[in-house]
Formats: structure tokens, sequence, C-alpha cells
């Protein structure tokens, strides 16, 4: 291991150089990998060009040696008459050619370790924020134990900084199939397995909505399986804490679909905290009116497309696993209108 | 080739009996019955060339769909099975087949022996293999059992649990599945134990195991770790249907069972099987690179070695699969280091190649622009492999169009690269007919373009997070152009495929003649006719070196002469 040391200290001025590659553009329409905003996405992205630029040495070399190759070599007209020189083989080459990739090998095995144990075990600081993120087939159910809310598919986490971390860290767990939480953007991806929880933390360092989607294929809709996180900042944070910790809002006007809510099949699989819903097999719909989206991001939430979506779910996302209630028209209105009052 | 009259003892005075009156049921039943190691070969190849087609249009369907954000042209139901099917095909129905295939025609012939060790074994297998495919298939018309039809498996190929518990895969599509892999699979096993046999014991005399042509030589190596692989993905299989069938909890999560304990079982056959499908390319690479190129292979002991060392290595490497379902951060490194060891034989297999060409005086007929392609893109498969190996960066590509972009690089860059060179190299033999040239230039430059439009492009799809198994995306994700890109090489490549198929029938009847040793080689199997006839060689060969044709050519200058 004597190559370690200075391995290791170029990784650190490597990675502690990151935030100069950082782009700066905050949230983006593409989850891109190359636009990272939040640290495990940062070291990564600094480890990802590096090695990016000794495998572009790699290709350049053998792939230029190659082309001289095949251009010097080629037959000409004449070459039909007799063989070229036959060589079997030299061992003192091959000995040569065999060193250099080990080599590499050993330096690009000793950046890789490094900021594996960085990542993953990293220890969670006090002022970290705990959620359990549960994947269900086909949408995203997040609870904070320390703060009492339940809530789905959209992800509100504080912002962080580099003189006051509040990091986020995530237990990951899966209620029915495999499933993969990645927000490019923020960290890699961690997978949610039932049986094997699994844990992640993202520490983002600029406000905005980022995107990101399901990435373990896990039936039907998977490819509607849409993630989104919001950094908000401190007095955007704990606004909307304050209100997700309030019981839902009672409205006597809507009595007419909060009696259709509890006495259809609707209570068996949604929550409304304070009704007598408490089903836990679909999201949690309590403050389902502070989403900006319904059914996993496929939509927009308004009175609309939320009607549509209790009338015939299939219509936005075929193969999800809510049914058609065969509801009348004056009970579509009715639930609608209970639904749209639960800011 | 004015130097075909050279002919070895075994080969002289052989003529081949051409029964004419034959009934078109009495050929049928000759090809069904058939033992003889070349018709099965042929058979495999035919075979797999049919699932290529059906695959590919499978991927077309795929590709279609994804052209356009928010297209409708497949049903996500429809979309998943075919994105099932495509991944199981291709690596199953066609990869394993048609390189098998080959094995199956040119190991005796190159090792001088008669036939496979156990001939009977062989048809066995190839029969198996092919109702494995067939009934994979038939899930097309019976997976959704009594009450409904269309419904082929739909898990993915490599079908995680618990997706494929009774409770979320319903049906029989995931039991067509499991139970058409375990049946090909013991076709596989089979051939394996056949293969190994023959090259150990089959040589003709005077070939020592240093004297065994590259190819067959791979061909060995692969057979050993096919062995090995195929085993724990049966024995997965079988604790699925018992899971499906017989209420065991292997992989029922709800039960107790560990999701992860099946990632183990697929992964530990999955990646050495990239091994089994990239070595016989290999093999393909050592022949068809020193003809063209009018050498000898640089460093014949080296590449026995590197060989035998990435098939150990790749038994050691397979949960780089699994970096992000949670393993500790030993085991991560751990895999990390073990899968970029593959790196350095692999890095010498190629600086071999290339110090093959240095020096020669290349032939670009169309196979070796297959293997010169190949050349390139395996480079970059391999480099893309590195960096996939990284763990924190696999974290981010993991299950993205990277890994996509990646894994199509080996095995289209690499693989069916190979495979095409190896189908013109070696057609000559099998038909007595030579590929057409022009078609197969026109083959070759089609098939390359359409190759980098898709494969490159989507590198970039997935370093812009687009994961895999979608089928649909966000309109505004700023995929659009990018999917568009993908999905036009797609029909390039599609159309280059049809050009090929077409050559392979119309040179059957329309090729020039291509005699003995069209390509003036130096192996066995271009010492008889071609075809050649049943039982090959009417005596048997004896061998002095390497290249046995090329001592014959240049007696003065004999292989035997240098080799240790």
């Amino acid at each position: 291991m004597i190559g370690s040391i200075p391995v290791r200290s170029a990784v650190i001025s490597l990675l502690s150089s990151a935030a100069l590659w950082m782009p700066g553009k905050g949230p983006q329409a593409t989850p891109s990998t190359l636009a990272p905003t939040s640290t495990p996405a940062y070291e990564i992205h600094a480890l990802s060009l590096f090695v990016l630029s000794i495998a572009a040495g790699i290709f350049l070399s053998v792939a230029g040696l190659l082309t001289y190759a095949i251009i010097k070599y080629r037959a000409r007209r004449t070459d039909h008459l007799s063989e070229p020189a036959q060589i079997y083989g030299s061992t003192q080459i091959e000995l040569a050619w065999t060193v250099i990739p080990v080599l590499i090998v050993i330096v690009l095995f000793l950046t890789t370790a490094r900021l594996i144990f960085a990542i993953q075990d990293a220890p969670e600081p006090e002022s970290a924020l705990d959620v359990t993120v549960i994947g269900h087939q086909f949408w995203w159910e997040f609870r904070y134990p320390k703060l009492g809310i339940v809530t789905a598919n959209e992800l509100h986490v504080p912002l962080s900084s580099e003189q006051e971390p509040l990091p986020t860290y995530l237990t990951l767990l899966a209620a029915d199939v495999d499933h993969s939480f990645w927000v490019p953007q923020l960290a890699g991806k961690t997978d949610l397995i039932p049986n094997h929880p699994n844990a992640t933390w993202i520490n983002p360092l600029q406000p905005g909505l980022y995107v990101g989607q399901c990435a373990q294929f896990c039936g039907a809709q998977h490819a509607l399986m849409l993630l989104r996180v919001y950094v908000d900042n401190p007095d955007e944070f704990s606004a909307w804490v304050k209100n997700q910790q309030q019981p839902a809002v009672e409205d006597p006007r809507v009595a007419g679909g909060r009696h259709l809510f509890e006495t259809q099949a609707c209570m068996s699989c949604h929550t409304i905290r304070g009704t007598a819903a408490t089903g836990r097999f679909g999201p949690d719909l309590t403050h389902l009116m502070s989403r900006q989206t319904l059914a996993s991001g496929v939509t927009n939430n308004n009175a609309e497309n939320l009607r549509q979506w209790i009338e015939d779910p299939g219509s936005l996302k075929s193969g999800c696993l809510m049914p058609a209630m065969q509801l009348s028209d004056q009970q579509l209105d009715q639930v609608t209108e209970y639904l749209s009052t639960l800011r | 080739m004015g130097e075909n009259s050279l002919q070895l003892p075994g080969s002289i005075g052989l003529t081949r009996p051409r029964p004419f009156t034959e009934t078109f049921p009495e050929w049928l039943h000759e090809w069904v019955v058939t033992v003889d190691h070349k018709r099965l070969g042929i058979l495999y190849v035919l075979y797999a060339i049919f699932f290529l087609l059906v695959a590919g249009a499978e991927a077309i369907a795929i590709r279609i769909q994804l052209a356009l954000p928010g297209s409708h042209f497949l049903t996500p139901q429809v979309y998943n099975r075919f994105f099932t099917m495509h991944g199981t095909t291709m690596v199953f129905l066609v990869g394993m087949p048609i390189l098998f295939g080959f094995g199956n025609y040119i190991v005796p012939l190159q090792i001088g022996a008669r036939d496979m060790a156990y001939p009977r074994l062989n048809a066995f297998s190839f029969w198996l293999t092919a109702f494995g495919g067939l009934f994979l298939y038939y899930s097309f018309l019976g997976g959704g059992g009594l009450y409904g039809v269309g419904s082929a498996p739909d898990v993915g190929w490599f079908a995680y649990a618990p997706l494929t518990a009774r409770a979320f895969s319903p049906g029989h599509a995931t039991d067509y599945w499991a139970l058409a892999l375990i049946a090909s699979g013991f076709g596989t096993l089979g051939t394996a134990i056949n293969i190994i046999a023959t090259v150990v014991s089959m040589r003709c005399k005077g070939m020592t195991m240093m004297r065994v042509p590259l190819f067959s030589w791979l061909m060995l190596v692969v057979s050993g770790l096919t062995l090995v692989t195929i085993t724990p993905l049966t024995a997965a299989q079988i604790m699925l249907v018992i899971d499906r069938y017989l209420g065991g909890h292997f992989f029922d999560t709800q039960a107790g069972g560990s999701a992860v304990v099946w990632m183990h079982f697929f992964w530990i056959f999955g990646h050495p099987e990239v091994y089994v499908l990239v070595l016989p390319a290999f093999a393909i690479a050592n022949e068809v690179i020193p003809v063209f190129s009018r050498k000898a292979i640089f460093g014949y002991p080296a590449m026995v070695a590197a060989s035998v060392g990435i098939a150990f290595v790749s038994l050691s490497v397979w949960a780089h699969h699994m970096f992000t379902v949670g393993m500790t951060s030993v085991s991560n490194t751990f895999f990390v280091l073990s899968t970029m060891l593959v790196g350095i034989p692999t890095g010498i297999k190629i600086f071999n190649w290339l110090a093959t060409i240095w020096g020669g005086k290349i032939r670009f007929a169309t196979p070796m622009l297959f293997l010169i392609a190949f050349l390139y893109q395996f480079l970059i498969a391999g480099l893309t492999g590195i960096m996939l190996a990284v763990a924190p960066w696999n974290w981010q590509l993991h299950n993205s169009y990277f890994v996509i972009a990646h894994f199509h690089y080996v095995l289209v860059g690499a693989i069916i690269f190979c495979i095409f060179g190896g189908i013109y190299y070696w057609y000559p033999k099998a038909t007595g007919r030579m590929l057409d040239e022009k078609l197969g230039k026109w083959h070759f430059w089609l098939f390359l373009i359409g190759f980098h439009v898709t494969f490159d492009t989507m590198h970039f799809l997935g370093i812009l997070g687009m994961p895999r198994s979608i089928y649909t995306y966000q309109p505004d994700r700023g995929w659009n152009t990018l999917n568009l890109v993908v999905s036009s090489g797609g029909m390039i490549q599609a159309i280059a495929v049809l050009l090929f198929a077409f050559n392979l029938i119309w040179s059957y009847r329309h090729g020039p003649e291509a005699g003995n040793d069209p390509w003036d080689a130096w192996t066995l199997e271009w010492d008889t006719t071609s075809p050649p006839p049943p039982y090959n060689f009417a005596e048997d060969p004896v061998v002095r070196s390497r290249r046995p044709l090329w001592d014959l050519k240049h007696p003065e200058d004999p292989d035997w002469e240098y080799e240790s």
C-alpha cells in the first residue's frame, strides 16, 4: 500500500474541490447526474469525472494505436505474393502491458473504496431529519416519525448548508415488491426491498423541486412511479410541517362527500386523520390538496383531474391498483368537493 | 489463394455422396434424427437466427413506443412483456444457442475429430434447448391460463423476487419463464459436457493442449464456466417453482423469505453468463484476426491464460449488479476490486490482438470488418464497465440507460459483431458457397451506423437520469430528442439484419463456389471439403503445430520450429 497515501491525499483534494464543478443552476427539469446539488451527488460527480478522464486517456491511446496499425499495415496490391514476418509473442512486452492495467486498477480501486466508506458509513449528525420512505406499487409513502407526519409522493426536506448542516436520513422500506429511490441531482439510488431495510442520506445545498423516479422495475406502472423532492427554505419547511401536523380540515358544506368517503370502500385503503378512514394500502389523504400532483406525479392536482382520477384511475395510470369505484356523477362531484377541502 | 491444392493426407480422395433422389419427408427426417455435429451446429445457428429476428422485432416495437414521450403504441402491460421477452430471448435463445452452434460445428473439425464425443447427447441437448424456446413463446398463448390469453412473462429478464410471487404475478406466464429456462438450461449443460469431453479426449494425433487452436481452447473454457454457472440458475428456478406451486417461502417476503437471495442466485449465474457469451466471441476473434492479418496470433499462451483467468475472476464479481441493494461498505469494496481485476486479463487480450495486427498485411474482407469494429467497441464496452464498477458512480448509473448502453455494447458491439464476422468466415465451409461480399459490406456499414446511433446515444440518456424498463417518460424531462435518435438507429440496424438474412438465403444458391480454403487459413477445418463430408476426415489428421495448414503451405518455414 505504498501508493495509497499520495492517492488518498489526491482524492481528498479532489473531493474538496468538487464544488468547483458545481454547475450552480439548482434544480432542473432533467434529472441530470451532471448537475448535483447535494452532498453525496457532488462527490460522486467529482469521482466520475476523475474516472472518466482515465477512461478517456486509455481509449485515446489504445484506439489511436489500433487505428495507426490498421492504416499502416493494410494489405497493399503486391502483398498477396508473400506473407508478413510471423511473430509469435514476446514475454517482455506482455509483462509490460500487464503491469500498466494493474497500476490503473490500483489507483481506481483506492479512490473508489475511499468514497464508498465516506458515503456509506457517514455517521448521522444530531441535526439530521429522519424520514421513512416506503415503496408501494406504484407510489411513495413518506413518514416523518419524529414529526408525526405521513404524506405521499412529494417529499419535503429542509435546505442544508455548509455552516448549518441539516441532512435528511432516509430509511427505505418496501410494502410489496422491490423499488429504488433515485433523485439524481441529490444522490445515487438505493433500493427499497421488502424484509430488507435500507438507508441513504442527502444533504441538499440548493432549494427547489427535484424530480426522480423509481429505478427498479416493479410492475405495470413502474414508469409512472414518479418522485418529487422539495428542498424548502427553513421558513417554508417549518410552515409545511405545521400544516401537515394539523388534523384534516372539517368543512360542514362537504359533509355529504365525507359521508360517502367513510361509507364506500375508499376508507379501507386511505387514511384521513380524524375520520373513520384509516386504510394504509393507498396514500394518506389528510392533506391531499397540499400536494401539487396526483397519482405520484402523473398529473396536476386540481378538481378536474381529481374527479377523473376517482372516476377511472386507469385512464390516467393504466394498471394502477386503485379500482374505479363505479360512483354516480353526483357521488363523484361530492367526493371530489370533499377531497378538495383537504388542504 | 493458389495454395489450395495442398492437403493433409487425411482428406485426399474423399468425395461426398449426395443423395439426389431424396423426398422432402426423407430430408426432414434426416435433419430431425441427425446426430452429426455439423448438422446440429447448423440447426443451433438457424434456431438462434430465427429468435434473433423475433427478439429484434420486439426491440423495434419497444423503440417505436419510446420514440415519443407519452406514446400509446403499446400498453404498459404489453411493453413489459416485450422487454422481458426481448432480454430472455436474446440471452437464452439467441446468444447461448448460436455460440454453442459455432462450437458444435467447428470444434470437432478444428481438432481433427470425426464428431463430438457424445453425438446422441448432442442431439438431445439441442432438442431440449429448442423445446425450451418454444415453451417460452407458447406463454403468449397459454400464459393467461384457461381464462385469458396474451400473457407472456412481464417480470423483467432478471425477474427479481418478490414480483415473481403468485401474489404479484398471477396466471402462468412466470411459470412458463421458469420452466423454459430450466429445460433449456439442461440442454446447455449437456452441450457443455460434450464440448469438454470432445476437446479433452478427441484431439487428433499430435494435437497437445498447447496446440489446440484458440477457438477450441476458449470453447473448452466456456463450457467449464457454463457447468458452474447454469447450476445456480436452475436451482433458483426450481426454488421459484416450489414457491409458486408448493407454498415454499424462499423468496416470499410476505412470509419471511428473502428477495436478496434471489438476486445473489441470479447474478452468480448472470455475470459469468456474460463471459459465457463473450468468450466465444473472443474465440471467433482469435481465428479471424490472425487469418486476415496474415500473422500468427500474438502470445498464444498468454491468450489461453487470460481466458482461463477471466473465467475464474468472473465467478467472483456477481454482486457488482447489486451495489444499490444495501450491501455493507466492505462487501461493496470487495466487489469493486474483483470487478476491476477482470480488466487486467481483458486488457491483455486487447493488446495481443493489437500486436497480432501490428506488422501484418490486413485484408479487409467482410469478416475482418466486423472484427475491427469489434476491437473498438469492445474497448469502449470494457471502459464503461470499469466506470460501472466504481460503486458510487454505479449508484447513479445502475438501472439507467447507461447500463443498457453498456451491456448492449458488450452483447451487440462485441458479441453480435463477432458472430456476424464468424458467420461470414465459416459460411463457405458450412455451405460450400461464399456469402455475397457486396451485400456483406452493406450489412456491415449499415449495422455499424445503426449500432452507434442507437447505443452511443443511450449512454447520455442514462447520465441524464432515464431509468430502464419504463414504457414511457414525461415530455418535460429533456429526453425526447435523444430517444428519437435511439429509435431511428434501431430501424437502421433492423434493415441491416434483414439484408444479412437475405444474404444468407440468396448466397446459398447464388454465391460463388468457396472451395476448401477460401481465406487461405491455417486450421484443420479448412483442410476438408466445403461442406465437409459426414465424419469430416477419411483418415485422422496428424499435426505438429498450432497451424497445421501453415506448415503444409510453408514447408520451408513451419511453425513447429518456433513453438515451444
